[in-house]
């Protein structure tokens, strides 16, 4: 079992005949993932690497019956080709692009919910989500993990790789990169809740880093909801003060967005945080072990 | 990146938005030659990119010219928060009737914007959000329908600002939601939005944060880099597109991937308690996911040419680039640094694990390269680190 994306998940590719969206669309096929199709206006009707192109989403959701979109457009493109992922109503739209505006990713996100929040966004500025053994939609290495029963929550890349790979003699049910933008379409908190809901899942691990308040609002969901047992990881505990700027920051997020702030509010809630990425692991483990 | 109060002022201007006369002096002579020409009363200014400045003294409020010239001889190069005042704003002083508070920024919560509004502006503002949260209004704004004047009126209010102001206001805070959006700002704050004397609501001050990500449509955002302030290798860094900020210690850092190379920062500062001198960080630089050879003698440079670094850790995890990639990496910058006259002479702990980390590894192991050593874990591996520029020290 698994969280969001299944071996029953048809996978197209908005960009995929940009170098990005050519390299990880193979590396996808290479995993098992089912990718059905592509999506680039300019190249509709043709074939690339074998799959069709599509002019639209919605177009190639009718053809191809996919379900979940992985997009890697330049940032300039990223807000309209998410908006109209959400126009199609597809399922899930996971959003690789990296260095995404603020407004865009503000604007598109108000755009899904004022559309009623039908299409489940992953990102931007994330690896996208594995299901090992099942399907792999982003660009999260198919090979450093095995399935398994944990279940993965980051804000980091290489991070998310990182434990994958320590813990990858117990497995992973799904990872699920989320992405470090300010504003996210998925949270900790939706992954949260879909692992506690998932049968599939026995723990779960969360990464976190400095910045923002989404780890303390996840340590005050996890005391109310979560029973499965979690673990977490947040970096930055050396990282230098920002220059922050102005009182508007204080006054909103209530928060100092330190490490040690994320660390204590996790652990008030009962979830034991690593001091380091394999500290972390060696905790998962013992859970794991003892179960 | 966030502008001087000065940058701030200038765009609002632009804008539309009244702001005082105001000139920018780097020098005592300049701070009196612009009170000379400003004539009357000014407010001697201190231009740093923090904020609490007035609390700490570096904002006065000078008679006259000489007058000008005496605060501006004791704000220059005073110390605010760890930041040096290079240079001031003179500026014609206003007639205050009352001091109120606005700023634009994003809500990450609840991923929208907000227009924070307070009748209660000034320098005390936060304390007035803590003990009297209620005097500080906080309106979603959507950034689809946005703000017009009517909105803007209505957050006015909300803030409890008195009728005789409501219009001003609304004509600033809407202008200044023209700013937010069409600069591509994550921040723009007035803080104090004042009443003047002659009725006019004008912005006092002005704090704006300006979003790097797009800078590929905001071309003109590039003038407003303070390259003075920038560290010189920072700014080299920057130039080869190497993502790279200097810290205090003398253990170098090259990573893939900001999230392990803000953590391969905590570990390695962990493993340094334990040695004497206590090793720290060097820098922070990511290498990103696509490390060739090139990438990684670029920043092997960057580090090396910090006389502070003693030693460097080179933590990799395969993910989308192999191991054995990232060996060729480090094997070609050794020899290309080396044709260029600056061959690696300080200790390189290597850890690479993920994808091929045994062909990887197998590659060092067969270069042979001098000072570079094997470590087969992260943890093992900062620890070794920072053991070696404990004793390089």
């Amino acid at each position: 079992m698994a969280i969001w994306l299944t071996e029953k998940s048809r996978i197209i590719v908005q960009g995929i005949t940009g170098s990005e969206g050519t390299k990880h669309t193979l590396r996808m096929l290479a995993s098992g993932a089912n990718v059905v199709g592509g999506v680039n206006p300019r190249k509709a009707g043709t074939t690339h690497e074998g799959l069709p192109v599509f002019a639209t989403v919605a177009e190639a959701m009718e053809k191809t019956k996919a379900d979940v979109s992985v997009i890697f457009v330049p940032p300039a493109f990223t807000a309209s080709a998410v908006k109209e992922a959400i126009d199609a109503e597809i399922p899930l739209a996971v959003v690789i692009t990296e260095g995404v505006p603020i407004h865009d990713t503000t604007e598109f996100w108000a755009y899904a919910v004022a559309k009623g929040n039908k299409t489940r966004i992953i990102g931007p500025n994330c690896p996208g989500i594995a299901s090992p053994g099942a399907s792999n939609a982003g660009i999260i290495p198919a090979d450093i993990t095995t399935q398994g029963r944990i279940g993965l929550v980051s804000k980091s890349g290489t991070l998310t790789y990182q434990l994958m790979y320590e813990l990858r003699d117990f497995g992973f049910s799904t990872a699920v990169g989320i992405g470090g933008d300010p504003v996210i379409g998925t949270t900790h908190i939706d992954a949260l809740q879909a692992f506690q809901d998932d049968p599939g899942t026995d723990a779960i691990v969360m990464i976190g880093e400095i910045g923002g308040d989404a780890e303390e609002r996840a340590a005050a969901y996890i005391e109310k909801n979560v029973t499965k047992p979690v673990v977490a990881y947040v970096a930055g505990f050396t990282a230098p003060e920002g220059k922050t700027m102005g009182h508007a920051g204080a006054i909103v997020s209530g928060s100092a967005g330190t490490a040690q702030a994320k660390k204590e509010a996790l652990e008030k809630v009962g979830v034991r945080v690593g001091k380091t990425p394999s500290e972390t692991a060696r905790l998962m483990r013992e859970i794991m072990q003892n179960r | 990146m966030d502008l001087f109060e000065h940058q701030a002022k200038e765009l609002f201007a632009a804008y539309g938005i009244p702001v005082p006369r105001g000139i920018v002096a780097h020098t005592v002579a300049e701070a009196r030659a612009a009170a000379e020409q400003l004539t009357g009363r000014v407010v001697v200014k201190a231009q740093v990119k923090t904020g609490g400045r007035g609390k700490a003294g570096g904002v006065k409020v000078a008679d006259d010219a000489n007058d000008a010239e005496a605060k501006a001889k004791a704000i220059l190069g005073m110390d605010i928060k760890g930041h040096t005042v290079h240079k001031v704003l003179i500026e014609e002083a206003s007639d205050i009737a009352e001091e109120y508070y606005f700023s634009f920024l994003l809500d990450r919560a609840n991923r929208t914007f907000l227009a924070i509004c307070s009748a209660a502006g000034g320098m005390d503002i936060e304390e007035v959000a803590h003990t009297a949260p209620e005097k500080v209004a906080k309106v979603p704004v959507s950034p689809i329908d946005g703000i017009d004047r009517a909105r803007a009126r209505e957050i006015a209010q909300a803030g409890g600002l008195p009728e005789k102001s409501l219009d001003g206001a609304a004509e600033l805070i809407e202008r200044l939601w023209a700013v937010f959006v069409d600069e591509d700002a994550s921040l723009v704050e007035v803080n104090p939005m004042i009443l003047a004397a002659d009725g006019q609501v004008k912005a006092l001050d002005g704090k704006v944060t300006l979003d790097a990500n797009a800078d590929f449509r905001q071309k003109e955002h590039e003038a407003y880099v303070d390259k003075a302030a920038e560290d010189p290798l920072e700014a080299r860094a920057k130039e080869k597109h190497l993502n790279y900020v200097k810290l205090d210690g003398n253990v170098g850092i090259i990573g893939n991937g900001a999230g392990l190379v803000m953590s391969t920062l905590d570990v390695v500062a962990y493993a340094g308690e334990q040695f004497p001198g206590s090793p720290k960080p060097a820098n922070f630089l990511d290498i990103g996911g696509g490390a060739s050879a090139e990438v990684m003698a670029n920043g092997l440079e960057i580090i090396l040419s910090d006389p502070a670094v003693k030693s460097v850790f080179v933590n990799v995890f395969g993910g989308i680039t192999a191991c054995d990639a990232v060996a060729d990496g480090i094997v070609s910058a050794f020899k290309l640094l080396g044709d260029r006259g600056e061959a690696v002479t300080r200790p390189l702990v290597v850890r690479l694990d993920g994808n091929n980390a045994a062909l990887g590894r197998e590659i060092l192991q067969g270069a042979a390269l001098p000072g570079v050593e094997l470590v087969d874990t992260m943890d093992d591996a900062a620890k070794r680190a920072a053991e070696l520029a404990a004793v390089g020290a």
